[in-house]
């Protein structure tokens, strides 16, 4: 096992990354609600902590930019000042400075860069400097305790035992809280275990503060920002005699914001671990490997007469499922992760277009494979484009057309069995069916006056270089980020399925598999061969009758026959004939109906095995060539079998010309 | 599976002059592959064939969790093709492409030795007279009074050459 050093810097822009997706969202909600205190507090202590973890790691120019965002913020949430359209758009372009510094140090020093930071500093001054002064314009929402005012406040915290092993040093706490007002300090030594049990390094005092002090209740609260996780914390205003005079004070002090102590309700404090990315690969790899040998060890297990053998097999069966399932889990993300990206997409594009776009998401936490969200993020990005570039019309349009003048995109996630849908839809003008055709017709895609259905129309949109914008915009039109769709869900083994309703809107629906490192399969035989079929592409297997059987047969390369299934006509095609497979089956053969992007065909095999789980490897270079297999696996006798590439599979049998190999 | 006998490099000195190969039989010839890139010998397995695939990878096998593509160079060099004999071995070298390693099996008929050839007896090789490509070979050495032949197998798998890519109809 080797235990790699993590480079803090790297750890910090890692963890300043995460801060700052957090803060954006923060920003973007508060838009919607500007007078949530505790979204203030959040996008306060996000700045915060990019300011002091940056000067800690050597990003100086991080800390001192955002010192200054961080003092704006200062002033919003001690009521001076309240919060406005203008203000987020500000702090968002400060965000992507900061996010630029951190990214590339080297250039923070570059003049134009400085000139930049300085002008959007020079702004945000503006912004809070003049409401300031200009006072009565935004009247202040919450005014816990006019600064100037003295007060005295209990202040009681006790650390964690273990606070001294991660940094924390109690002195300098009460040094902070001295620096706020007169200070009487009293340690509390009543948790002093005896001398045996204790340990050094130890933090076992509390201590009890009575403080003085001018400022707000927030200050206080500040002292302890980066403990107050596991710290008890307990402030309470110490109520003086001298003020019975019946001021505002005790009511006060409720309304001031929740005592650190209590983190927010929002079950986001759980203990979590930082793991590298690359350790989860290999540990699924080594689980993969397990699945393999363990399947092995039943199959001869299963052929043997000792019972101990059998009872250990079936064990070792039942911890590889669950290692399995557990190592799948921890590679699981939400996808809220990603969705969250996406409103500062909209946000920014509709101000450019000059529309009015909402973005509504569901199902946030629908859990996927990491690799898959992380190869989401270009497609869903296009889509989301095109909704708001091509699909919602101009306020103007929409109002004469009769909806309302803000469009709306909706971003939803769902599981379907082994399938996540993911779709985005919009109440736009939907897809223009004749400019399409036109269009394929154009460029030779379609004959004239081919007779299409709407699927198969739609998927033309997915071709390289088809765009039906009339004008190139910057956003979208040149015909690109589509094709990119369709490249990224492919290498995803997912499928596509587009609706569109003329005035309605369109609805892109994304299907993606669970994992993408280990399938149900269905074993099947063809010749002498042994290929796998992902399961999730199967409906049903059926037998093939020797009516249907005899449908081009003197085709051997594979002709186009249909099977009559319960009333529907269903293409078959013979997987002999495509893998070149000499001779005839023995036997019955079965019909494996499968399904993919809409499509529906019979693939003919000699024989169905069974299901079976497998451990997806992917093919050598030596056979990026063979275009019907999408990968291989190893069987439970150890030998390996092909996986069929089902959209590819289906593409050709529906297209009717399968190509097959000169031999 | 036979690992790789290591006896017989490790003893005697490697001195920087000789080159450290495994010698095996295909058809009548002795070839040769730098011992470096050879990773395990194995018995002759029952390969799992993929169809539509270059005519000269024969078919997947598993190395031990992996799935590695075997070729069969004979195929490559147009000799002609035989059945496994049970002298047939699978030596899995290691092949570098693009920066990337991965395996690939290697049919022969007859797995010889691990030796050395000293550089001096080393030849460059003839552009005549060859009955398989030049630019496969990277030396001919002599041991025992034989030819031997010292694959260059970047070049043999770069190549798209006889046995390279089938002709797929469009």
């Amino acid at each position: 096992m080797t235990v790699t050093t993590a480079d803090p810097a790297a750890t910090y822009r890692q963890e300043a990354a995460e801060l700052l997706a957090q803060l954006e969202e923060t920003l973007l909600d508060l838009e919607s609600s500007p007078d949530d205190q505790e979204l203030i507090g959040k996008a306060f202590r996000a700045l915060h902590t990019i300011k002091g973890s940056g000067s800690m790691f050597g990003f100086e120019a991080v800390a001192a930019f955002t010192h200054h965002v961080e003092t704006a913020f200062e002033s919003v949430r001690s009521g001076r000042f309240g919060v406005t359209p203008a203000l987020i758009s500000l702090t968002l372009s400060s965000l992507d400075h900061i996010r630029g510094l951190i990214d590339a140090p080297e250039d923070a020093a570059r003049p134009e860069i400085e000139e930049r930071g300085a002008a959007l500093l020079a702004a945000l001054a503006d912004i809070v400097g003049g409401a300031a002064s200009g006072a009565g314009s935004a009247p202040p929402a919450l005014i816990p305790s006019p600064p100037g005012e003295r007060k005295t406040w209990t202040v009681t915290f006790r650390l964690a035992e273990n606070a001294m092993y991660c940094g924390t040093n109690p002195l300098l706490l009460l040094e902070e809280l001295r620096a706020l007002g007169e200070c009487a300090v009293t340690a509390l030594d009543d948790r002093l275990p005896g001398l045996d049990e204790m340990d050094p390094a130890g933090c076992y005092l509390g201590w009890k503060v009575v403080l003085t002090t001018d400022q707000p209740r927030t200050a206080i609260d500040d002292v302890f920002i980066f403990v107050a996780d596991d710290a008890q914390i307990a402030v309470e205003e110490a109520v003086p005699l001298a003020v019975a005079a019946g001021k505002e004070t005790p009511s006060a002090a409720p309304a001031s914001p929740p005592v650190p102590s209590a983190p927010p309700a929002r079950g986001e404090s759980r203990p979590s671990v930082r793991v590298q990315a690359e350790r989860l690969d290999s540990l699924m790899d080594q689980v993969g490997e397990l699945v393999i040998a363990q399947a092995r060890l039943t199959q001869i297990a299963a052929a043997s007469d000792d019972l101990a053998l059998r009872s250990i097999a079936e064990d070792v069966e039942r911890l590889a499922a669950d290692l399995r399932d557990t190592t799948m889990g921890i590679r699981m993300l939400q996808i809220g992760t990603l969705f969250g990206r996406f409103r500062r997409v909209v946000r920014d594009l509709s101000q450019a277009l000059d529309k009015s776009v909402a973005l509504i998401t569901t199902g946030e936490e629908t859990e996927l494979d990491k690799t898959v969200i992380e190869s989401l993020n270009d497609p869903l990005v296009h889509l989301i484009r095109n909704a708001v570039d091509h699909g919602i019309e101009s306020p103007e349009e929409r109002l004469a057309a009769g909806k309302p003048a803000e469009g709306r995109i909706v971003l939803s996630a769902e599981h379907a069995g082994a399938q996540v849908l993911i779709t985005v839809s919009d109440d736009g003008k939907g897809m223009d069916r004749a400019a399409i055709r036109r269009k394929a017709e154009e460029r030779g895609l379609i004959r004239p006056g081919a007779d299409l259905s709407d699927s198969e129309l739609f998927s033309f949109i997915f071709h390289p270089g088809f765009s039906t914008a009339g004008q190139v915009s910057n956003v979208s039109g040149r015909g690109v980020g589509m094709d990119v769709v369709r490249q990224a869900i492919n290498s995803l083994r997912g499928s596509i399925e587009v609706a569109s309703e003329a005035g309605a809107g369109s609805r892109i629906t994304l299907k993606l598999p669970l994992t993408l490192a280990i399938i149900d399969g269905l074993l099947v035989r063809v010749g002498a061969g042994r290929y796998v079929l992902p399961l999730s592409a199967v409906e049903e297997c059926v037998d093939l009758s020797p009516e249907d059987d005899a449908q081009g047969v003197t085709d051997e390369t594979g002709g186009r026959s249909f099977l009559n299934l319960r009333g529907a006509l269903v293409p078959f095609v013979r997987l002999r004939g495509i893998f070149d497979v000499p001779g005839r089956a023995e036997g019955y053969q079965k019909v494996v109906i499968v399904t993919s992007g809409g499509l529906r065909v019979g693939l003919v095999v000699d024989h169905v095995i069974g299901q079976y789980q497998t451990v997806i490897k992917s093919l050598n270079w030596l056979l990026d060539d063979v275009e019907h297999f999408s990968g291989a696996t190893i069987l439970g006798d150890g030998s390996v079998s092909l996986i069929l590439d089902i959209p590819h599979l289906l593409k050709k049998a529906q297209a009717g010309h399968v190509v097959t190999q000169a031999s | 599976m036979t690992k790789m006998p290591d006896s017989n490099v490790t003893d005697g000195r490697t001195d920087g002059c000789a080159l450290q190969v495994l010698t095996l039989g295909l058809g009548g010839e002795i070839f040769a592959l730098e011992s470096a890139q050879v990773r395990e010998v194995l018995d002759m397995v029952e390969l799992t064939e993929v169809p539509g695939a270059r005519s000269f990878v024969k078919g997947l096998v598993n190395v031990r969790g992996k799935v590695v593509p075997v070729v069969d160079l004979k195929t490559k060099f147009d000799m002609p093709a035989l059945p496994p004999t049970e002298d047939s071995r699978i030596v899995v070298i290691e092949v570098s492409r693009n920066g990337e390693d991965s395996m690939v099996g290697v049919l022969t008929d007859r797995v010889l030795e691990v030796t050395e050839l000293p550089q001096a007896t080393l030849e460059d090789v003839p552009r005549v007279g060859m009955t398989w490509q030049p630019d496969f070979i990277r030396a001919i050495g002599k041991r025992d009074g034989d030819f031997v032949i010292v694959m260059d197998i970047a070049a043999i798998f770069s190549s798209e050459g006889p046995g390279g890519r089938r002709k797929t109809q469009p």
